[in-house]
């Protein structure tokens, strides 16, 4: 309807015109004709895909929305417990100054994300620079699988806070004491990971290098690390993720500032708003740790 | 007639938790260049054996494989695979799954330029151009063993090995592939041996088709020479009586002679 319209209006428009007959008139009236059709698949379209928004939104809001009312309802009970208002007006005052510092013991929760996270990655990355090595060369290597696997067998299942004596002992310093809890309970999901993704390679791709008779580095770079890829990720996931579990129970042991620090600080200060505002705060920064890892893993998936 | 590949008393024994198992026993086989042969028997009867014995992947147990007068220690460039599950890799584009088997055969002397352009022959040899630069999982099954052909017909194999290449295509994808495997061996005059269960296939594409007797301890039971002349076009060939004596002769082994008690 709306491109007759058009059309015969710029058909009025050239007739009362007529210089404007052999020029741009006549084209822009059929552009217009043309536009109009997309413009309505696009309205549709973007119905169709907000209505999707809402019907994919609406269950986590209904799961948020009954925690949060059952926190309020045990708030109400319980009068010690901050409810979710109070935990909220707290949170806001706290974010809208998260980089102060009042010397060691009072610093702003940004400063305390920071320290955790700089721990962790510290930890963690010097984990990944010898586990995934170490992953690749057991995969290879039966001898060396075999040497190596009562060793992991036996200290793969040490609770990670059980480092920490050990730790203080050997750097006598707190700090790297933290990170190596972090160290050697984020090593072993990456080594092992790494050697069961070696171990499952296909015998087809193998076959193709000894057909093809390539060299060891070649083998490597275009054979054993591609396939091993996959299974590297999951071992870098699953390592931070438990990086991030013990970075606050060792924190809370060990002092200084982070997150565990910060809330042993609000427990001594009775403080509870800000002790679960910690408790969210590590989950959305565990979460965010956790998917951007997902989206590495999906950029590395091959099939 | 020259011996090109010679296989001489040959026995593949492998050792299983239930003990040695004879895969191959007494298998005497001479190959001339230029030859295409069809290796053939019911499955389970040690054909890709024998030929990953070739290939150089596996070692016998006893007995010799000779390839050019030198005895088969290991995968050689002059002996091209083919494998059944076409084996790209699947994290490189077609292009890069051919450049890698032609960079290690012809790297040290060429420059990059006539590798790429080595590469570019061997995927127009196979009808790929087109498909140079998508990766395994975006191309059908047909062409990815093509990519497979390409591959092993890139390093100049002297012998092309193929595991039961066809095995997993449809019918139609199949006759199409054959027929072009048929035009390609007719231009590079490769030695070829092949692993297939499909008789028609076999009686097709061979000049002599080896059967073998059932496992285990399986041999050569019967060597059939097709004597059909080249260029070959099925379409002919299905009215001509000497095709369907040849493969009356191959069904008779595998159906009446050969049948396995309930298998």
């Amino acid at each position: 309807m709306s491109a007759i319209q058009i059309t015969s209006e710029s058909l009025k428009n050239i007739m009362s015109d007529p210089e404007t007959v052999v020029t741009g008139k006549p084209l822009t009236a059929v552009a217009a004709v043309e536009k109009s059709k997309p413009g309505e698949g696009w309205r549709h379209r973007i119905g169709q895909m907000a209505g999707n928004t809402v019907k994919w939104l609406i269950p986590p809001a209904l799961g948020l929305a009954l925690f949060i009312g059952l926190w309020a309802l045990v708030s109400q009970t319980s009068p010690q417990l901050p409810g979710p208002l109070k935990t909220w007006d707290s949170a806001v005052a706290l974010f809208s100054d998260p980089f102060y510092n009042n010397g060691p013991n009072d610093q702003g929760i940004g400063w305390n994300i920071l320290a955790s996270l700089q721990r962790v990655g510290i930890g963690f990355g010097m984990a990944a620079l010898l586990g995934i090595p170490l992953g690749f060369m057991i995969g290879r290597f039966q001898f060396l699988s075999a040497m190596m696997s009562p060793i992991i067998s036996l200290l793969r299942p040490v609770s990670p806070l059980a480092w920490l004596p050990i730790g203080l002992l050997v750097f006598k310093a707190a700090n790297p004491a933290a990170i190596w809890v972090i160290f050697i309970s984020a090593i072993w999901p990456m080594i092992i990971n790494t050697a069961v993704g070696v171990n499952r390679i296909p015998p087809d791709y193998m076959n193709v290098a000894k057909v093809l008779n390539l060299s060891e580095w070649k083998i490597f770079t275009r054979i054993l690390f591609p396939a091993v890829l996959p299974y590297m990720m999951t071992g870098i996931r699953l390592s931070i993720g438990v990086a991030w579990l013990v970075i606050v129970a060792a924190e809370m042991l060990t002092g200084g500032v982070g997150l565990g620090f910060w809330v042993w600080d609000e427990w001594n200060n009775l403080n509870v708003e800000h002790i679960i505002i910690a408790i969210f705060v590590v989950g959305i920064v565990g979460l965010l740790l956790e998917q951007a890892l997902v989206l590495m893993a999906k950029r590395f998936s091959y099939e | 007639m020259e011996k090109y590949v010679q296989v001489e008393n040959v026995r593949m024994v492998f050792n299983t938790k239930k003990g040695p198992f004879v895969a191959l026993r007494d298998i005497n086989l001479n190959i001339a260049q230029g030859e295409f042969i069809a290796l053939i028997g019911h499955s389970g009867c040690g054909k890709s054996t024998l030929l990953n014995l070739v290939a150089g992947l596996t070692l016998p147990s006893d007995g010799a494989l000779l390839c050019a007068g030198r005895e088969i220690a290991g995968p050689g460039p002059e002996r091209g695979v083919v494998f059944q599950n076409h084996s790209l890799l699947p994290w490189l584009t077609c292009f890069e799954n051919v450049y890698l088997a032609v960079e290690r055969v012809f790297g040290r002397d060429e420059s990059k330029a006539s590798l790429k352009e080595r590469t570019h022959e061997a995927l127009a040899l196979v009808g790929l151009s087109h498909a140079e630069h998508r990766h395994p999982h975006e191309i059908s099954g047909g062409m990815k063993q093509r990519v497979g052909i390409a591959r092993a017909l890139s390093m100049q194999p002297k012998v092309l090995l193929l595991d039961e290449p066809f095995g997993a295509l449809d019918a139609l994808t199949r006759a199409h592939l054959q027929d072009e495997l048929m035009k390609i061996t007719a231009e590079t005059r490769s030695t070829v041996v092949m692993v297939t269960h499909d008789v028609d296939e076999a009686v097709l594409l061979s000049d002599r088709i080896v059967m073998l007797t059932n496992g285990p301890a399986a041999t050569i039971g019967e060597i059939l020479a097709v004597d059909l002349p080249r260029p070959r076009d099925r379409l002919a060939l299905a009215n001509e009586a000497k095709y369907h004596e040849y493969r009356g002769a191959v069904l008779d082994f595998l159906y009446r002679r050969q049948l396995r008690p309930a298998a």
